[in-house]
């Protein structure tokens, strides 16, 4: 009795980590799970609702929306994962400098954070992307730098939290150098703080990309992509809805479980950090 | 005293990120690909008189300084130039869009109001019931649901599959706006709700354990004064901070909702200036976000003052 309470109340719990599961899946097998070619046109087929050969139906030109949907995993869920972790890295170096040294390093960083912090990451990249023409990459790169700086605020403070303690003090007295200490001593601690933040970045870039793609930008034309095939599907609302329905949902599902997860790790991380600090 | 200091700070504080964004914002005609003659030309076909009367224009034979000096003049005139593709003056454009923008903005700020406020307070006053439980999941899906992809599903569901609402155009007089432009609404304000009921919930959290509330509720006050006078002021200083970001998700969410359901206003504009290069345009568009963004943000900080008297003689440091 009490193990099957347990266990439904781990239930709520696994949707999301099953549901990215079957997205990662989807995304290691690509085209070789997929039922059709994801690029083949069938121009005697088109924009036909859900049937058992085309469990999605298929689009304007005849291609069948559910390998599209498959084969674009590996790209939904590689671009923000480079985004999150390119901000990771970059906000973990550049906070703990800043959180570490101090004094001019600091302030100079700090008033470059502020300045940036309040900007609309997506906005400036619809710009930037839309006027240079510069493609996925640039699109990647605008939003690595324009997520960076909110992040750095996190480690910084994280560190300012930290570089006091007892441990920190005692390293520095025992004549332990600046790099170890950052890196081996006070990196550790910072590092829950890092990681939470890391899956609710792969969220706002994973939204971001398909926004981009959705209004025409970044993406090129005909690739499998969900935010583009939102755009390109939507003309055929009346026709086959589960076309434009089906990556809209899926989207959705991938960026909620994402952030749940993150939310989940966030509170054993903080739960943990409660514990250490106690003993 | 005090006030004016913290006043005089924030304002140059705001002046000086003007000021850069501005030469940033500038700085978007000589970055972009191509010369600026022929950025500025457009499609238009390029005679020796045509290319004088541009390089005339815009100061293109002066230092790029000085060329950022008149242009800010000019600005700070509202003039932003013509639209390189349809020759109309920039500020002309911006006006005939902002209506539907600001029409779409409101609607949506009242729903986040109406719903998101009430839903945080009572979930954070009964923690841990299912009410709570419900607020707290369907804040975190829907801080993380893309607004295009939400607007679309409700397209799909409310205006193809049930036929209550109309799919595209932003409607005639009051009542057809407010028919046309329910969907939108309700998609932007999804992101909106997510966040300002989670800080209000938590805000309510912290307030509920106070002093002052139990003894509110020993001496036998009304639920509504406990919860209206004294929780809901409280709360309000977390809850405006909020304000900023959900004003720069709703800037973001307006490009997105206004592509998804084709309704012309300021964020349509955008992506249609965007994608033809319409250099002019985008300036004016985005330098009228960043003054937005600024000035929200300097309200906020005055917020503070007139609700907590803390703020007011700490100095708001």
């Amino acid at each position: 009795m009490r193990a099957r309470a347990r266990i439904a109340r781990k239930v709520p719990g696994a949707i999301p980590v099953f549901a990215l599961g079957l997205v990662v899946i989807a995304a290691l097998g690509g085209d070789w799970l997929a039922p059709y070619d994801p690029g083949a046109q069938d121009l005697a087929n088109t924009a036909m609702p859900p049937s058992g050969a085309h469990w999605l139906g298929t689009d304007d030109l005849g291609r069948d929306v559910l390998s599209r949907l498959v084969s674009g995993a590996r790209i939904a869920l590689l671009g923000p994962a480079v985004v999150a972790i390119g901000v990771a890295v970059l906000a973990t170096v550049i906070g703990l400098l800043a959180g570490y040294r101090g004094g001019w390093v600091d302030s100079a960083i700090m008033r470059g954070v502020d300045l940036v912090y309040a900007v609309p990451p997506l906005l400036v990249a619809i710009v930037v992307v839309g006027v240079f023409g510069g493609g996925y990459p640039l699109a990647i790169g605008v939003l690595i730098a324009l997520s960076v700086p909110a992040d750095v605020r996190m480690v910084r403070s994280a560190v300012l939290a930290q570089r006091n303690l007892a441990y920190v003090e005692s390293a520095r007295t025992v004549g332990v150098g600046r790099g170890r200490i950052l890196f081996t001593h006070l990196l550790p601690n910072v590092l829950p703080t890092v990681v939470a933040n890391l899956l609710l970045t792969f969220v706002s870039a994973l939204v971001g990309l398909a926004a981009l793609a959705f209004l025409g930008l970044g993406v090129g034309t005909g690739a499998p992509d969900w935010g583009r095939m939102l755009a390109e599907n939507k003309g055929m609302l009346d026709l086959n809805p589960a076309a434009m329905a089906a990556p809209a949902v899926l989207i959705t599902v991938v960026a909620a479980s994402v952030t749940l997860i993150g939310d989940r790790v966030y509170d054993r991380m903080a739960a943990r950090g409660r514990d250490v600090g106690r003993a | 005293m005090y006030i004016l200091a913290f006043l005089g700070k924030r304002l140059f504080a705001a002046a000086v990120t003007l000021l850069v964004t501005s030469f940033v914002v500038f700085s978007l005609l000589a970055a972009s690909p191509g010369s600026p003659e022929q950025t500025l030309l457009g499609s238009r076909p390029p005679t020796p008189e045509l290319i004088a009367a541009i390089r005339a224009r815009y100061h293109l034979d002066d230092p790029f300084l000085s060329r950022f000096w008149q242009w800010l003049g000019d600005v700070v005139q509202m003039d932003f130039g013509r639209s390189v593709r349809s020759g109309q003056p920039v500020t002309d454009m911006l006006s005939e869009r902002l209506d539907v923008t600001l029409a779409l903005g409101v609607y949506a700020f009242l729903l986040v109001l109406v719903i998101a406020v009430p839903a945080g307070l009572s979930a954070g006053i009964r923690r841990g019931s299912v009410l709570d439980r419900g607020v707290t999941l369907t804040a975190l899906v829907g801080v993380s649901a893309p607004p295009f992809a939400v607007g679309l599903l409700l397209l799909t569901v409310f205006g193809v599959g049930l036929g209550w609402f109309p799919v595209f155009g932003a409607g005639e007089g009051f009542a057809g706006r407010v028919e046309h432009l329910t969907l939108p609404a309700v998609t932007m304000a999804v992101a909106g709700v997510a966040i300002v009921a989670r800080q209000t919930r938590a805000a309510a959290l912290d307030v509920a354990t106070k002093d002052f509330v139990t003894f509110a509720e020993a001496r036998g006050l009304p639920r509504s004064v406990v919860l209206g006078r004294y929780a809901l002021r409280n709360s309000a200083l977390p809850v405006i901070t909020s304000a900023g970001l959900v004003l720069a998700m709703s800037l973001t969410g307006a490009v997105l909702v206004e592509s998804t359901f084709a309704l012309p206003g300021l964020g349509s504009l955008l992506v249609e200036s965007v994608s033809t290069k319409d250099i002019p345009v985008v300036q004016g568009l985005a330098l009228l976000t960043a003054a937005l963004m600024i000035g929200v943000n300097l309200v906020v900080d005055l917020c503070y003052l007139g609700l907590d008297p803390r703020v007011r003689h700490s100095g708001g440091a």
